[in-house]
């Protein structure tokens, strides 16, 4: 929020001033720009070095250059990786994941705050976000519901050609699987310390959880 | 893979974080940076303009000229810069290609000379934005039409192969070609117009004779227009057989319009030949010498805007129901008005609602032939409201029909230009799509064969294919593949895909032994990758992790699959007995080269049932991969212990 110009404001005065809905929108929308907090502020922040600041940042404004990720874009940037399936509601999920003040839209802040948690924390931070990401209302417990959600999206990613051929229960059976695994005392959910437990336990995960380290 | 959005693909892998969790075996191992080099400023030196870009902008395009090693001829060591000959205005557009992703046609280039600049920097043209790429294909199909139209110049020389038919058809098709051509045209013509005389000048009365009645000529002149008539009909019927004998496929020429017209033209004369003189047939046979009339549709062929006109026609055929459609509902309005006005007076003609059409119709045309007007007071009054109406129901739709004429023409014409390009569109999209998904599957066979490679040591192999992708789309691959390991699937071609569809219907038939490819269906893991080099399991009372599917069926057939390379993978099941803990995946080996698994074919004592979806007890853990080598295929083993209940295929 601090980053929003004074532009942005008195845009939004303008608009509200002026009569129909269809302009004000459009006003609205065109106006937005957002412009990041200074480099320094960032690098205290996070855990990226001036350079891979530098880096990112460029990637990010190239592809959105107003500033600010819309979900739509999001979905679309992230589709693009992922040809043969439907990556888009796992890219809802994760742009859930991504928008940690939840006022729709992902800034440069948002993108590299959570990059800097997935690539350079530690593994107790990772396990976080992967809970977070996986608690879609953020309630604090993973539910069965929740998490089939989570795991047809994942499925929804491989699309269709798939072999062995994706049938309908698989994603449940995953779940299935997954609850057996994570949900100790049995009642139905999943907590976070269950959760960040069971994971430092099973050697996998942990393996897992360093794989991408050097992504950047 | 859309490099356009190669920047967001760090994003993308970190957020793979998020599946980790919930996969049930490793992951691959990522692919490793080598070059870390600090990204730098390359200068790029075109006919004295210099642009500058960072060196990792141009190499998100690792298959063009300046992404790959090619711009190294380029390198000018002096003055440390890429110097291209070339012309600076078109650079802008390919150098802001690498910057944006999207490749825009600057609308004031030429268009030969902007193909040529992207022939010379490696980047296909089908590339282009949808922003700009209507505009580039019209104007590459301009560009075509015009050296079409040199070309067809010389095309219309004779070509030296030609046989006698296609010579004919060649004449008939395009008159100017040579002078025979010419003279057939113009003789053919002459005979139609000939005809078409002789039909019109058959019924003048041509004076009288001794009778007191004027005969037609066509009666007095029997024999000489019977004659003209055989002559013309000889003529159309030689030109029609030479046509057919010449036509590049008879079928479609008969079918043709203009044979039909042919055909139309001249049979009435044979009919008439072949029936007799008879009283009852004749009034038939003077109703054919109507159809003779079409012989002037044959002009069609000599005249191309009557052919234009047929078409619009055919095209405004619904503009003219409508007219058609609402002068009849006014047309039976009036009708009924004026017959109900007039049906007090006597000596009225409107004698029926029918008969009142014809005034209705002659007055609202503002015809006024005048043999049918109203006497009473009101139906004079509903005659005059009749006329007015009339005036502005035929007046108004005309022009509408006119203009809608040519706005459906040229609608008609950028229609199709829409969908060719709409189609053209959706094509290029989906092999963009369907190019990077089997950029995948093909880098997958080549990991495959680096890994055989491996085992068999050819060192010189193995670099070249691992040299064959560039870094990012390894690291694209190591994300899908990571997908792949969370979901225990693996992404197919469509065709592998369609015949495993097949499989699984053929095999699922036979119920009492379903094979593979129906035991996988529940869970899969991936843990394939393992070294497998043991043994069968002994008796079932160790809980060793062979987990079982947990399909249903006692009977497990396994048929000899040949896999070739690259094929999907078969899979390895087994199944323990009740002891076994079950762990609820069952187990795909993935990959293989040439297999071929044997034969298994066990029944197992209906009390084995497998377990459900539950897991009793605690949950089975892998044998952790040996270290180093979590992609090290497994050998093939194929064991089967007939006298255990155990069946277990590995196959590579």
């Amino acid at each position: 929020m601090d980053g929003k110009r004074v532009e942005t404001i008195s845009a939004r005065v303008d608009a509200a001033v002026s009569s129909p809905d269809s302009v004000e929108d459009e006003l609205e929308l065109s106006a937005v720009r957002h412009r990041p907090e200074g480099l320094e502020q960032l690098e205290a922040q996070t855990r990226f070095s001036r350079k891979e600041l530098q880096i990112l940042y460029r990637g990010f404004k190239n592809e959105c250059p107003s500033g600010v990720v819309n979900e739509e874009t999001f979905k679309d940037i992230y589709s693009q990786f992922f040809p043969q399936g439907d990556a888009s509601t796992y890219a809802h999920f994760l742009f859930n994941a991504f928008d940690t003040d939840h006022n729709g839209s992902v800034s440069f802040e948002d993108f590299v705050m959570g990059l800097s948690i997935l690539l350079r924390g530690t593994v107790q931070e990772k396990l976080n976000w992967a809970f977070n990401l996986y608690d879609i209302n953020k309630d604090g417990y993973i539910t069965k519901e929740e998490m089939l959600d989570i795991m047809k999206a994942i499925y929804d990613m491989m699309g269709k050609c798939t072999y062995p051929v994706l049938k309908e229960e698989t994603p449940r059976q995953h779940v299935e699987v997954f609850f057996q695994k994570m949900d100790k005392n049995k009642d139905g959910v999943v907590t976070i310390d269950e959760f960040i437990d069971c994971c430092q336990n099973d050697e996998n995960i942990m393996r897992s959880m360093h794989l991408f380290e050097n992504v950047l | 893979m859309a490099t356009g959005v190669a920047a967001w693909l760090p994003f993308a892998r970190a957020a793979a974080i998020g599946w980790m969790p919930v996969a049930n075996c490793p992951m691959p191992v990522a692919p490793r940076d080598n070059s870390k080099r600090q990204d730098e400023l390359i200068i790029l030196n075109v006919s004295g303009r210099r642009f500058q870009t960072w060196r990792t902008t141009l190499d998100r395009y690792p298959d063009t000229l300046l992404g790959s090693s090619e711009k190294d001829f380029f390198y000018n060591e002096e003055t440390k810069e890429y110097f291209f000959d070339r012309d600076p205005d078109a650079f802008r557009s390919i150098l802001n290609f690498y910057r944006t992703g999207k490749l825009h046609y600057p609308r004031h280039e030429c268009i030969s000379a902007y193909d040529e600049e992207l022939t010379f920097f490696g980047i296909i043209p089908e590339i282009i934005g949808d922003c700009c790429y209507e505009e580039y294909k019209d104007r590459k199909r301009e560009n075509l039409e015009r050296l079409q139209d040199d070309q067809e110049e010389n095309k219309d020389m004779k070509m030296p192969n030609m046989n006698f038919r296609e010579t004919m058809w060649r004449a008939f098709e395009n008159p100017h070609t040579s002078t025979m051509a010419l003279v057939f045209y113009y003789v053919t013509g002459f005979f139609i117009a000939i005809s078409v005389i002789t039909n019109v000048v058959e019924t003048v009365p041509c004076g009288s004779t001794a009778n007191q009645k004027d005969m037609p000529c066509g009666e007095r002149y029997t024999v000489a227009f019977f004659c003209m008539d055989t002559a013309c009909v000889m003529i159309f019927t030689v030109e029609y057989l030479m046509r057919l004998f010449a036509a590049p496929s008879r079928y479609r020429f008969m079918r043709s319009v203009m044979s039909i017209i042919d055909v139309v033209a001249i049979l009435p004369y044979y009919i008439g030949l072949v029936m007799t003189n008879n009283e009852d047939v004749s009034g038939a046979f003077v109703t054919l010498r109507v159809f003779r009339v079409f012989r002037i549709f044959k002009f069609s062929r000599h005249s191309q805007g009557l052919r234009i006109l047929g078409y619009t026609l055919k095209s405004c055929a619904s503009e003219l129901g409508f007219l058609l459609f609402s002068l009849t509902m006014a047309i039976i309005i009036f009708a009924t008005v004026m017959f109900y006005a007039e049906k007090g007076s006597s000596s009225s003609k409107f004698t029926s609602i029918p008969a009142s059409f014809w005034y209705t119709i002659v007055t609202m045309t503002t015809l006024g032939y005048g043999d049918m007007v109203p006497k009473t007071i009101a139906g004079k009054i509903f005659g005059s409201i009749c006329s007015l109406s009339g005036v502005l129901v035929i007046a108004l739709p005309v022009p509408v029909i006119v203009s809608n004429f040519s706005r459906i023409y040229h609608q008609n014409q950028r229609a199709d230009k829409r969908r060719a390009q709409k189609k053209a569109r959706l094509a290029r999209i989906r092999i963009a799509k369907s190019g990077s998904a089997n950029a995948f599957l093909q880098s997958k066979r080549n990991g495959l064969l680096n890994e055989l490679l491996e085992l068999t040591g050819t060192e010189e192999d193995e670099q070249k294919l691992t040299k064959s992708t560039s870094l990012l789309e390894s690291q694209h691959h190591h994300l899908l593949h990571c997908l792949e390991k969370t979901t225990a699937h693996e992404f197919v071609d469509e065709q592998m895909y369609e015949q495993n569809c097949l499989e699984t219907a053929l095999q699922t038939y036979p119920s009492r032994s379903p094979s593979i490819s129906s035991h996988d269906s529940s869970v899969g893991t991936c843990c394939g990758r393992r070294v497998k080099r043991n043994t069968p399991l002994p008796n079932a009372s160790t809980p060793s992790a062979h987990p079982i599917p947990t399909h249903q069926g006692p009977l497990q057939e396994l048929s000899a699959i040949h896999i070739q390379c690259g094929d999907p993978p078969s899979h390895s099941t087994s199944r323990s007995n009740l002891n076994l803990k079950t762990d609820d995946s069952g187990r795909i080996n993935c990959k293989g080269g040439r297999i071929t698994t044997a034969i298994i074919s066990l029944p197992t004592p209906p009390a084995l049932t497998p377990d459900g979806d539950g897991l009793h007890g605690p949950p089975q853990r892998r044998p952790p991969p040996p270290p180093g080598h979590p992609a090290v295929p497994s050998i093939q083993t194929t064991t089967s212990s007939a006298g255990t209940n155990i069946v277990k295929v590995s196959a590579l």
